[in-house]
This record gives structure tokens, C-alpha cells and sequence, in this order.
């Protein structure tokens, strides 16, 4: 019989590999059926997630920690056994403040973009009205980048900008309206601001952490468990169709796909450009090509790293205000699966990681990785400050950042 | 008991509130919609929130929670782990919940329990008006395609129902849909002759 899973998703470009596994028989191919279900909030695929209602989801990284962690609920045991892209999202400025800012035509850079904005942001503060800025979640890696960068510019999160709460399909709106100056959300969002003429990109996530964890497929750990065989078939077949969409001459028709009312429900344009790299960055102009903005294969891209959940981990009681715990540390990595991910691709061609944990933005060049099958090689994956995580001493790296 | 309650459906609204004041429940907050939903919830301070769970605005509503963590009263999610079972029928129904820290378990579970049981009767009552308006709807194109068949087949009503009928049981299909194919060509190829 075939073994079917029902995942939950919001309208969003990186929701590709679930669908396109679906869509174009990866998942049959491996002998399992995808149902997919549409939200438009997080907190309705989580909970759909935690009753039942879905046997995994397409969700952002650091809900599945905090929900494992039960911050704000009670803790529900969560296992991630694939990630499903890095990067991917954009800091989209109104046209207002991009003006005030003085962003160029093509994507700047970080430090002197938030110089610029610093200063912005100190007027504004000082006039009384703040500069607002939108993120999709409070437990979002959108969350966490942007204050990554804005603290790493000297500018203080919630003292001298704030911070709000705004979910994707409603942040390109939020904006038009003039309720936040920015929004930090993922693609077709950012381009649809764009292409409506309400914002202006000034920054890709990517230039932020150059191999930024970003969505995830979640799952509570009981389903992981009792259905073993067949969320590995899930993985070679999300894996399956990873290698599939990075191709070159697969990203027109998995545009198609994507843009349909029942997934994205977006213009294919739009969606065409996040895929294939190319950024409008102001209404009207040329897209312009940033190589790796989404990364959702290479370089084992899609193996769940323990310092990846590490880091966010870290970001979470940076911004929370909870203090560094050893165990809550432990619980957290532990939510993402190496375990899972080498299981399900033992055998087959796909290059298989020997450690479970890296030091997270230590390189410069790319550079040969040990692995226990394939041959692996690991980009560059700075921070934009120079920076790098060791997931072995996290109070370190947090006393650093004061 | 100050239960507030956020619907993007004023007519379920009113429907909850109305069991809920039955129940005894009158302490009732009806967020309005289309205003600024934290301000209205931060003026109420509810013990309980009531909320359809495919409200766009329930992220929001959450990160509200999280911060007003510094606040006297605390709230917290209803999600109950040791009430799995009710959580996931409230799920089921459409219906989401979050109750101040603190709040007992058996005070929290009938308005829980009567706000699932109006979930389903909005439910049933949406169900069965959509089933009435496609009747209706159906029964008019059926209307305009026996009157295209009486004007240019020259044939009286029973026999364009006739021919609807007949065609719609020899291609096994609805008399809805033949009906729905001629009103549709005709509008494409009717001034063709």
C-alpha cells in the first residue's frame, strides 16, 4: 500500500521541493503519495502539525525549536530530517525609506547600508516615530537575520527600530499600507513589493550569512519514528527533486507549477526570478543576478546540520532574553536529524557529511569536507561581519555579540 | 470569565456568542475585524481568546502573547498536551483557543467544548446554504438552456426537457451540466448563423 503524507505549507517560493515531488513524480517514483495542505499562517501549520491534521510541514527552522523547547506552549518532541533550502528571502525597504537611505539600483552592501540606515533609524527614533519593520514570525530565521544584521550595524532591535509581526502573504500589503518601513520575508513577497511599486530590495539574506539555514520539513518526532521507512522515502524524494529544481532548464516549468492559485497563487514572473537568482531591486528596473540568493542543493545543502539549529538557538535567547541553558542547548540540535537524513541516501549518489556539526561561517573559499559517501565541497559561508558560530561554546559566542 | 472572540466571519461570531451567553458565559468581547485587532485584545484583557483557526492574523496574535509575557496576567496557549483529544477536535472544527496561565482546566473546557459544537453548526449551516444557492443557481441555467432549445429547435418546453434529459443519461452526466455546455456555446456561437 502506499504510504501517503499530507504537508502543510505557506505560499512561498521554497515550498518548491515538496510540491515538485509531488508534482512531477519523485515521490512515486520512491513509492509514496504527497498531499498538500494551504496555510496562511504559521501558527496554523504548526498547529495542524501537532494535532494531526498534517504528518509534516514546511516550516521555518526556528519554530520547530521553539515548539520542541515549548516556549509559549507545552513542548511537543520535534525531528527534522531535511532541510529544504537555504537563504531565499530579501530586506525589502518602502520606497520612503529607501530614498532616505539612499539605496542604489543593484543590491549594496551590508555594513554601508546599515550605516546609512543607522542614521535613518536615529532620526526617526528621535522624532517619535521609530522605524517599523515586519518579519514573518517571531521564531523566524527572517527574525533572526535581520537583527543578526541590524545589531551587527549598531543599530538596537526593538530600542532603536521595531520589530512586528507580519505573515507572508500579507508583508508585501503591510507595507503598501505604510504599516512598517521593511519587511524581511521570503520570496514572491519581496518581488511582488517590487512589481506593485511599494518597495525597493536592499539587501538579500544571503549577504547577511551566505549559507543561511531557512526552511525545514518538520515533523513531530513520534511520526519520524513509527513511520521510519517512509519518511526516508520522503527525503530521497524531496532530495530527488532538489536536484531537479536546481537545473537550469527545469526553472521555467517549475515556475509553472509553482505560481498556480492552489500553491503560490502568484505571478510566474515573480517567481521565475526568485528561482533563476535574478532580483528586481527597484520597480521597473532590470533584475539583476545574485548567484546562490536561493540554495536549495549543492554542497549537501539540504543535510540538517546540528549547528544549524545550534545557531538559531543561540539567536533564540539572544532575542528572547532567556538565559543560555545546556540542555534546552542540546534539545534544540537534537531537533534537527543527520541520523534520518544519511539513513534515507546511504547507497545512493548523494554525498553524505561525516560530521553532524561544523564551525558555522569559518569559510572563505571552497574547500574538500570529510564525508562518509560522494565526494563533498563546502562554499564560503561567511557572515557578513566576519564572524563565525562554534556550536561547542555558544556562551562564548553570545558574550562576544555584547 | 472574559472570553474574547476574533472571527473573520461576523455571523460565526455571533453564533458563538450567542451559545456561549446561553451557557451563562456573558462576560463577551466581539473583536471587531476590520480594527486594530492587539489594541482591541489589550483593551479587553480576556482570559480567554477565542479565534477561527485560519484567521490570517493569528501569527500576530501570538508574537502579541509572547511579549505581553511581561504583563500581570501572563497568557498561554490553550494547547493542552494532557487534553490531546479536545485540543485536536477544536482543530478539527476550525477553531483555536488561548487562556490566561493559570486559568483551571475545568473552567476552560465547556467553553471550549460549546465553541467546537458552534464551529460545526456554522459548519453544517454554510454547507447546506452553498448546496441551496448551487441548486438555485443550477435550476436558472437549466431555465436559459431549455429556452435556447425552444427558440432555435422551434419545440415546446417539455421537449427541450426532453432532450436535456435525454442527452444527460446518455453521456451519464449531470442535466446540470449539459445545461451549463449549451447556455456557454451559445453565448460563444449563438449569433453565428
Amino acid at each position: 500500500m502506499t504510504e501517503s503524507f499530507r504537508i502543510g505549507f505557506l505560499p512561498l517560493v521554497d515550498a518548491a521541493l515538496p510540491i515538485l515531488a509531488h508534482e512531477l513524480g519523485f515521490a512515486a517514483r520512491e513509492g509514496i503519495a504527497i498531499e498538500l495542505i494551504r496555510d496562511m499562517t504559521w501558527a496554523t501549520v504548526r498547529d495542524r502539525l501537532l494535532y494531526g491534521h498534517t504528518d509534516a510541514a514546511h516550516l521555518i527552522a526556528p519554530l520547530a525549536i521553539a515548539t520542541a523547547l515549548g516556549r509559549d506552549r507545552p513542548p511537543v518532541a520535534m525531528a527534522v530530517p531535511f532541510v529544504l533550502g537555504l537563504n531565499g528571502n530579501a530586506v525589502t525597504f518602502s520606497i520612503a525609506l529607501a530614498g532616505a537611505v539612499g539605496l542604489g539600483a543593484t543590491l549594496g552592501d551590508p555594513a554601508a547600508i546599515g550605516a546609512a540606515l543607522r542614521d535613518v533609524a536615529a532620526a526617526r527614533r528621535g522624532a517619535g516615530k521609530p522605524l517599523r519593520f515586519g518579519v514573518v514570525h517571531r521564531y523566524s530565521s527572517h527574525n533572526y537575520m535581520l537583527r543578526y544584521w541590524l545589531a551587527g550595524v549598531g543599530i538596537r532591535p526593538d530600542h532603536d527600530v521595531e520589530i512586528v509581526v507580519t505573515s507572508p502573504p500579507f508583508a508585501a500589503d503591510a507595507l503598501a499600507a505604510g504599516e512598517v518601513d521593511g519587511i524581511c520575508v521570503g520570496e514572491p513577497w519581496n518581488s511582488i513589493a517590487v512589481d506593485r511599486g511599494v518597495g525597493q530590495i536592499a539587501l538579500a539574506t544571503a549577504q547577511i550569512w551566505r549559507r543561511g539555514v531557512e526552511k525545514i520539513l518538520a515533523m513531530r518526532e513520534a511520526v519520524a519514528g513509527e513511520r521510519q521507512g517512509a519518511v526516508e522515502a520522503l527525503v530521497r524524494a524531496l532530495h530527488a527533486a532538489a536536484a531537479h529544481f536546481v537545473m537550469p532548464e527545469a526553472a521555467e516549468e517549475s515556475a509553472a507549477i509553482l505560481a498556480r492559485p492552489e500553491y503560490l497563487g502568484a505571478p510566474h514572473d515573480a517567481v521565475l526570478r526568485a528561482i533563476t537568482d535574478r532580483i528586481r531591486v527597484v520597480p521597473g528596473g532590470d533584475p539583476v543576478h545574485y548567484p546562490d540568493f536561493m540554495f536549495q542543493y549543492r554542497e549537501a545543502a539540504n543535510f540538517p546540520w546540528r549547528s544549524q539549529a545550534a545557531w538559531l538557538y543561540a539567536q533564540m535567547t539572544r532575542w528572547d532574553g532567556t538565559p543560555f541553558s545546556e540542555s534546552d542547548a542540546e534539545t534544540a540540535a537534537s531537533v534537527f536529524r543527520p541520523d534520518i537524513y544519511r539513513a534515507a541516501l546511504a547507497g545512493t549518489a548523494a554525498p553524505l557529511p561525516g560530521a553532524s556539526s561544523k564551525l558555522e561561517g569559518g569559510l572563505d573559499e571552497p574547500i574538500g569536507a570529510g564525508s562518509v559517501q560522494g565526494r563533498l565541497v563546502l562554499g564560503s559561508d561567511r557572515f557578513f561581519d566576519g564572524r563565525a558560530f562554534d556550536p561547542d561554546d555558544i556562551p562564548a559566542y553570545l558574550a562576544g555579540l555584547e | 470569565m472574559r472570553i474574547a472572540i476574533i472571527d473573520t466571519s461576523t455571523t460565526r461570531a455571533a453564533i458563538i456568542s450567542d451559545g456561549l451567553r446561553e451557557a451563562g458565559l456573558d462576560d463577551l468581547v466581539l473583536i471587531d475585524p476590520a480594527g486594530p485587532l492587539v489594541a482591541q485584545v489589550e483593551t479587553a484583557r480576556p482570559e480567554v481568546v477565542l479565534i477561527n483557526l485560519e484567521n490570517p492574523s493569528r501569527d500576530l496574535l501570538e508574537d502579541f502573547f509572547a511579549m505581553s509575557r511581561a504583563l500581570a496576567r501572563p497568557i498561554a496557549m490553550f494547547v493542552d498536551q494532557s487534553d490531546a483529544e479536545a485540543t485536536g477536535a477544536a482543530i478539527d472544527a476550525g477553531v483555536s483557543a488561548y487562556v490566561v496561565d493559570g486559568l483551571s482546566k475545568q473552567r476552560i473546557k465547556p467553553v471550549i467544548e460549546l465553541a467546537i459544537r458552534r464551529f460545526q453548526a456554522f459548519s453544517t449551516l454554510q454547507r447546506e446554504l452553498d448546496e441551496a444557492k448551487n441548486a438555485l443557481a443550477e435550476r436558472a441555467t437549466i431555465d436559459r438552456a431549455k429556452a435556447i432549445l425552444m427558440k432555435r429547435r422551434q419545440i415546446d418546453e417539455p421537449a427541450a426537457y426532453a432532450l436535456l434529459r435525454g442527452q444527460a443519461m446518455r453521456t451519464n452526466r449531470r442535466i446540470g451540466e449539459i445545461a451549463e455546455a449549451i447556455v456557454t456555446s451559445d453565448a460563444l456561437l449563438g449569433d453565428m448563423e
